[in-house]
């Protein structure tokens, strides 16, 4: 035993220098022929199975625009469903070269666990749920003083809601799950009288109750929750190409260029959009990046802007029906906001 | 033949009278199972009860208010949830079921390439049932194909990259592909394995037997899951980068060397039992030691502990749901993670999938079970009580 153990230390001491000296992300990439992405193992609108068992969201769609970015062609991604707590392992490890999977953006992460955030694909914020027939007259969160609240353990759901109910002076019980579905079941059997995620997590379960009319959102945010994909440190390149992509999402939506207009849009008078598309002489933007000039026209032909994103997997287009709110352009009053592309 | 003066003489038997009403048919059947004694009634009484009680609503839910084909969540939800059903509706979603169905089955296996894993079945199947039916012929050519052919062939088919065939990682790999290829490995190398172990234990040779108990004592001691996390969260750390040793066979060791110790103590439960006057015949006869073994002490032991044998192997094909720690689907967890899907996100879809689920673990579970009770009665040779 004694030397299997030594012999198994010596291999990770081994397997440690290996990884330090690894290649960068892109060419990496470029050699497998795809892209490995981390997502959820299952959120509603974020990152999920369709009929077909191909994944679908947001979360999904923002790898397969990476892809297209990279390869122009945005099927060229591979999904690895990653479970809460093994989602940065997985990411510091190389297993996956992007983590898209509804993670919140913190300084923590961002420094101490050796990630970069390259943006908020979804501004989210922690909110309350509750059975408005079993606590009825409840309106605000600072009435749950007493209230046993569901929540998912491993998040940072946890922690703000230990903050809020502290700082407000309140007593609360918290029932604490592993699993999402167990938080719901046990939600929906009434174990608890509060059910705490992100308020975009809020609408998905709701359509899962048994009488989704009982069920109230309560105005209160008691977290900022910008979630966005993150890559590892230390590979400037790779960084700039999934960042960039999310900019190229947002700068298409806010010059009117869609999946249906592409190619029209190619022949536009308008410069602007001539340079973001790559159709300038001598354009070395998308070869700066790493990537070919045509880049944003893959993009959009892969996965649409982001505002068809956004409504295909969780808006309008989707059982999800949620607002763009905050998640709006910044032209239309919301929070997404692109550098520009030149 | 003596003539006797006697009127009468009854040259054969009467026939037998049948049993009185009271002993026999329906009302007998009624009297002596169902109201014997008042405790008894008042049982029969809670049990009529709660039938009366659940089945009618377990067969309303599940049949009669079943939806069972549908493209979205509108069949299986109410006017309020907003879907089609009247409000109060409450029955099962199959339709989910219906439109998951390959995925349950198969995970995320490429749809073009599925008719592989349904070979690889059809040829499980066809091995494995004749195996089982003890009339049939050629026994051992028989199992040769099922335990050493058929796992290269499935291999093959199911991993592929060679004759042509696309590679399907096994990360794409789930449902009850993922529950049955797991247990089958599982079972197919905790017998032999535990066997080895299990006489190895009660071997006279120290090395052998230290490292058996070693190897027995440590694995008993640490939960699986707890090894599965290991694998899935420590070991990336310590491998290059990229370097993915492939998750599915981290699972196929643990849950082998698993079910293996397990089974040695199984075994050797067997092997304590058989009388020491067993040993000693065979001894007296000249048997070396695995003539010993293979001819008199394991055909006896075996048979044995045939109840706790399946009893691992039942408990085994339940634990393979474990693997979702590292994140493999295995059935219930890619029933579990369809349940995210909000096209089908209503009230009945995750009790629908779970029904489902457990259906199909009961289903194998009983088969099992069965097959098990039959063999006892068929190896019994009088130790029955």
């Amino acid at each position: 035993m004694k030397h299997i153990a030594i012999g198994f230390l010596g291999a990770a001491a081994l397997g440690l220098m290996a990884s330090a000296a690894s290649a960068s992300t892109l060419s990496d990439v470029k050699a497998k022929g795809f892209i490995q992405c981390g997502v959820s193992t299952g959120l509603a609108g974020f990152s999920a199975p369709d009929d077909k068992g191909d994944w679908q969201g947001i979360d999904a769609d923002f790898c397969r625009a990476v892809a297209a970015a990279v390869f122009g062609d945005g099927s060229k991604v591979k999904f690895t469903p990653l479970s809460a707590k093994e989602r940065f392992t997985a990411l510091q490890s190389g297993e996956v070269d992007i983590l898209s999977r509804n993670t919140t953006w913190t300084i923590n992460r961002d420094t101490a666990l050796g990630l970069n955030f390259v943006g908020t694909t979804y501004y989210d914020g922690q909110g309350f749920m509750i059975n408005a027939k079993k606590l009825p007259g409840v309106n605000s969160a600072l009435q749950l003083s007493g209230a046993a609240v569901c929540v998912q353990s491993g998040t940072t759901t946890e922690l703000n809601l230990a903050d809020y109910f502290k700082s407000n002076k309140m007593e609360y019980n918290p029932v604490v799950f592993e699993k999402l579905e167990e938080v719901n079941a046990a939600y929906d059997a009434g174990r608890c009288d509060v059910y705490t995620t992100d308020q975009s997590g809020l609408y998905g379960i709701r359509l899962t109750l048994g009488s989704p009319a009982d069920h109230v959102v309560l105005p209160e945010i008691i977290s900022k929750e910008p979630l966005g994909p993150a890559v590892r440190q230390g590979d400037d390149q790779w960084y700039h190409i999934v960042k960039w992509t999310y900019f190229a999402l947002l700068d298409a939506e806010e010059l009117g260029i869609t999946k249906a207009n592409v190619d029209e849009m190619k022949n536009s008078d308008n410069p602007e959009i001539k340079r973001v598309l790559g159709q300038e002489a001598d354009t070395k933007i998308g070869t700066d990046l790493g990537v070919s000039n045509d880049w944003v026209v893959n993009i959009i032909k892969a996965v649409g802007n982001y505002g068809e994103m956004f409504e295909r997997n969780v808006g309008s287009g989707s059982p999800l029906k949620i607002a763009r709110g905050i998640n709006a352009l910044w032209t239309k009053g919301g929070l997404q906001y692109a550098p520009p592309i030149r | 033949m003596q003539e006797h003066d006697l009127s009468f003489v009854r040259a054969e038997m009467a026939l037998a009278e049948p049993a009185p009403l009271s002993e026999r048919g329906l009302v007998a059947w009624v009297r002596k199972n169902l109201i014997a004694s008042a405790g008894d009634t008042i049982l029969t009484i809670i049990g009529i009860a709660l039938v009366v009680m659940i089945l009618p609503q377990v067969i309303n839910w599940a049949f009669i208010n079943a939806q069972w084909t549908g493209p979205d969540r509108t069949v299986c939800a109410t006017v309020a949830q907003g879907g089609i059903q009247p409000d109060g509706w409450s029955g099962a979603c199959w339709a989910f079921v219906n439109a998951k169905f390959g995925q349950f089955m198969l995970g995320r296996y490429p749809l073009e390439e599925r008719w592989r894993p349904i070979l690889v079945a059809v040829l499980f199947v066809v091995l494995l049932v004749p195996l089982l039916i003890p009339k049939v012929p050629r026994k051992g050519l028989n199992a040769i194909l099922l335990f050493l052919v058929l796992p290269v062939v499935a291999f093959i088919l199911l991993v592929g990259n060679v004759f042509g065939l696309p590679h399907v990682e096994t990360s794409l790999w789930g449902g009850l592909l993922v529950t049955l290829s797991l247990s089958f490995v599982g079972i197919a190398v905790s017998l032999p394995v535990g066997i080895m172990l299990a006489l190895g234990r009660r071997s006279k040779m120290p090395i052998i037997k230290t490292l058996c108990v070693v190897f027995i004592e440590t694995v008993r001691g640490i939960p699986l899951i707890t090894v599965l996390f290991f694998a899935s969260v420590m070991l990336p750390l310590f491998l290059p980068a990229g370097v993915t040793f492939d998750k599915f066979l981290r699972a196929l060791i643990g849950v082998s060397l698993f079910a293996a110790a397990y089974m040695a103590e199984v075994v050797r439960g067997g092997l304590q039992a058989i009388p020491k006057g067993q040993y000693e015949g065979a001894d007296s006869l000249g048997l070396g030691y695995w003539q010993k073994m293979g001819l008199i002490v394991l055909p006896q032991a075996l048979k044995l502990v045939i109840p706790g044998i399946v009893n691992t192997f039942i408990g085994m094909f339940k634990d393979t749901s474990l693997v979702i720690i590292i994140s493999m689907f295995d059935l219930l967890g890619i029933v579990k993670q369809n349940f995210s899907d909000a096209n089908w996100a209503t009230a009945q879809t995750a009790r629908s999938g779970l029904v489902f689920a457990a259906f199909i673990f009961w289903l194998f579970c009983f088969g099992m079970s069965r097959y098990s009770m039959y063999t006892e009665r068929r190896l019994d040779t009088g130790h029955k009580r």
